[in-house]
């Protein structure tokens, strides 16, 4: 918005008052809010039984992204609004985004998202974040290693490629892995894509086949220590690719984006009482239990993203007491260090300034 | 004093009494959804409707006609804000949906006084220390005597009057109450944190007047003066009616007052037990309800302040139920009336004394030589039993 614009909205404000301009768009369409964007759901297609594309026309125009990156979901389930990060598996400038969301059996959003949500509903859009990239000039030689729903960032980089540089995917190589041939998202236009571009498609069904290992996958890619790498998938696997680059690889060849859940370290968690300073709400929060989570459970407003500790969109700083890092077992006791509240557990009493 | 309507209760009786009110509000909390998010949008949405099309009717408000239907609309859009909406939402009744946009840390109200500081004085003074003389400043607002066991002072004589100026500007008696004056004069209050306040109020105020006063008159062109007029009458009717409430939810006749040392190991049950003894109901349809913000069901509201506020008259009669079977007062009645007890009871403790009578089960008792403040003096020299306020008889 110009400087004109920004004028006549706190203008208008002053009829308004208390509440903004916004307020009332928002309330004749939820679409007009720019206090909180909203996106409408404006097609749907089913990937696989349990994997379905959302088509999302975002209220304020088109977002910028770039090819890998990911975008917070907001959805209302049973009153609730629960946030999601999602990979954009649509290419950049479009009008429409695209998320593509597997169901996970017993999740409280993901199920939803996947099966019922139909055209029509509108959910809120946190903007594009993530570091999942690819780096202008795009080397050559790429390799993607990718299970399950990991296909979804690289899926946007392809798709990104095969219309503006094909050229760069001749000669790189997809590893991608799922449990059979019927889970393959996005499996007609991949193998569409390696018969056009001369990429070249590795399928592994673990059903058959088992686990994707190190070994496995040198075997395939015998040149693996050529490439730069972007993998994607569960954290036994990353955690696998890690440790083998850094044993016979350069690391820094490999880039790596986790979609995990915080899964607590075995350690010495001792949870306790968390106290948030700026809405004074305070509950106690178990060893394995996120202060965000514990905090949102206790009726506090916290900045949320990725729930996963890579957005550090709900970063706060540390008062008193420490927090354990819930994906390393680091306790963290530095007073004024900010701390990811989303993979963060109380290690005994804990003030945040959020 | 008088004897507590729950002298009668065991300990653990009390504690029975609080447990199957804590089960109440765990099936609330337990059962709120989908239908209760779609409750407060639809308000919220009703809400601006009400006062876009009040404040656009009052474009024209040079027509007699649009003045009254203007001026209506915008009195019932803006008391719909400050009661259902604002105070419900400010006690964080809808922070569950965690929706940035209806949460009590980021709502902003149509009111006189932020909603920062409205929140400390009510949701946490008024609502921990319910009717506790000394603690609850809502007890009279620091400037009414509206219980007998609060000292007379001469200015008191002036309060059946000063109510009524108060009832008038209630959003601006708000805004000044909660920067605690009495405090500063007693020096239990710094100056500067006051002075701090009273420029945030002015910040806000200045945005709330001339929204009113200036901005929607002068968009009215020639009818500048009557939307003016209409829209000051649309606040005198929020302030009336708000004021008459409130007024109604702890100061009707068989509502109860605390002594401080009543909060001393208070347990739970203890702690609803007051809720209830120092809160009155009023009856009323369903329209009425909303546009008192269901504060006429100002029992539920404290027993469950954080229970969002479609549920109280879901839950009423299972109170009222319990407290039947505790032998406990439920006291409820209409505006008119429960109004009508209010004023005369700040009537009545506008001249000293009014405590209940002694050996209150024996009206025709003649009075007794009692304590020694010097209130009871007075009440030997009250012409009959028959003018002691209700109270006497509990």
């Amino acid at each position: 918005m110009g400087t004109f614009g920004r004028r006549v909205q706190t203008a208008v404000g002053w009829f308004t008052t208390p509440l903004l301009p916004t307020d009332f768009l928002g309330t004749l369409n939820p679409m007009w809010s720019t206090r909180e964007p909203r996106a409408r759901v404006v097609g749907l297609r089913r990937e696989t039984a349990d994997t379905t594309t959302l088509l999302l026309r975002p209220g304020a125009g088109p977002v910028a992204h770039r090819p890998g990156q990911f975008i917070g979901l907001g959805v209302q389930v049973a009153g609730v609004w629960h946030w999601r990060t999602y990979s954009i598996t649509s290419r950049p400038g479009g009008e429409l985004l695209e998320v593509t969301v597997t169901a996970v059996p017993g999740g409280a959003v993901s199920p939803v998202l996947a099966h019922g949500t139909p055209v029509g509903t509108v959910l809120r859009l946190a903007p594009p974040a993530g570091e999942f990239v690819l780096p202008e000039p795009t080397p050559e030689k790429l390799l993607f290693v990718t299970a399950g729903s990991g296909i979804t960032p690289v899926m946007g980089m392809l798709r990104e490629l095969a219309a503006t540089n094909p050229r760069a995917l001749a000669g790189s190589v997809l590893v991608h892995c799922d449990r059979t041939p019927a889970d393959l998202v996005f499996g007609l236009e991949l193998r569409a894509l390696a018969a056009s571009t001369g990429l070249r498609l590795v399928e592994r069904h673990t059903a058959r086949e088992g686990r994707l290992t190190p070994d496995a996958l040198t075997d395939e890619v015998p040149d693996w220590a050529a490439r730069q790498t972007w993998a994607c998938g569960p954290g036994g696997l990353l955690d696998d690719l890690a440790a083998h680059w850094d044993r016979a690889g350069d690391v820094g060849a490999l880039h790596i984006e986790r979609f995990r859940p915080p899964t607590p370290v075995d350690g010495e968690g001792t949870g306790g009482r968390v106290r948030f300073t700026s809405s004074a709400v305070e509950t106690d929060a178990g060893p394995d239990t996120p202060v965000l989570v514990a905090g949102e459970a206790a009726g506090a407003l916290l900045p949320n993203g990725c729930r996963m500790g890579i957005c550090h969109t709900c970063v706060g700083r540390l008062r008193t007491g420490a927090v354990r890092n819930l994906h390393t077992g680091e306790v963290h006791d530095t007073p004024g260090e900010p701390v990811r509240t989303c993979v963060s557990a109380a290690a005994g009493d804990v003030e945040i300034e959020l | 004093m008088s004897t507590s309507a729950a002298a009668h209760l065991t300990d653990e009786q009390i504690e029975a009494f609080g447990a199957e009110l804590d089960a109440i509000r765990a099936e609330v909390v337990g059962s709120l959804g989908e239908e209760d998010a779609a409750y407060i949008r639809r308000v919220v949405t009703v809400q601006r409707g009400l006062e876009a099309g009040g404040r656009g009717l009052l474009l024209f408000s040079g027509f007699p006609p649009a003045w009254l239907a203007g001026t209506a609309t915008l009195a019932v859009a803006k008391i719909l804000e400050n009661m259902e909406l604002g105070h419900n939402i400010l006690h964080g009744q809808w922070d569950w949906m965690r929706d940035p946009e209806i949460h009590s840390t980021t709502w902003e109200w149509d009111h006189a006084s932020p909603a920062e500081f409205w929140k400390k004085s009510h949701n946490f003074e008024h609502h921990t220390f319910t009717n506790v003389r000394g603690k609850d400043r809502d007890l009279g607002y620091a400037i009414m005597r509206v219980t007998p066991e609060q000292p007379w002072k001469p200015i008191y004589l002036l309060q059946p009057l000063y109510n009524m100026g108060l009832a008038a500007i209630f959003e601006w008696g708000i805004a000044i109450y909660d920067i605690e004056l009495e405090k500063v004069a007693e020096g239990t209050k710094p100056w500067s944190a006051a002075r701090s306040q009273i420029g945030a109020i002015w910040r806000k105020a200045r945005k709330q007047l001339a929204k009113d006063y200036v901005l929607f008159p002068l968009l009215s062109g020639p009818n500048a003066l009557s939307t003016l007029t209409a829209n000051a009458t649309a606040n005198l009717v929020r302030n009336v009616w708000s004021h008459a409430v409130i007024f109604c939810g702890h100061f009707p006749d068989g509502t109860e007052t605390f002594d401080e040392s009543r909060l001393d190991g208070e347990t739970r049950g203890q702690w609803y037990l007051r809720q209830l003894l120092g809160s009155a109901n009023l009856t009323g349809g369903p329209v009425f309800h909303i546009m008192t913000g269901n504060l006429s069901h100002q029992i539920e509201h404290h027993l469950f302040p954080d229970v969002p506020s479609n549920h109280y008259a879901r839950i009423a009669p299972r109170v009222r139920e319990i407290c039947e079977r505790y032998g406990l007062p439920y006291t409820a009645g209409s505006l008119p009336k429960q109004y009508g007890t209010v004023l005369r009871k700040l009537a009545r403790l506008a001249l000293p004394g009014g405590g209940p009578a002694p050996q209150a089960p024996q009206p025709v008792a003649p009075p007794r030589p009692v304590p020694t403040d010097g209130i009871d003096t007075v009440i030997v020299r009250l012409p009959a039993p028959d003018r002691q306020p209700a109270r006497a008889s509990s």
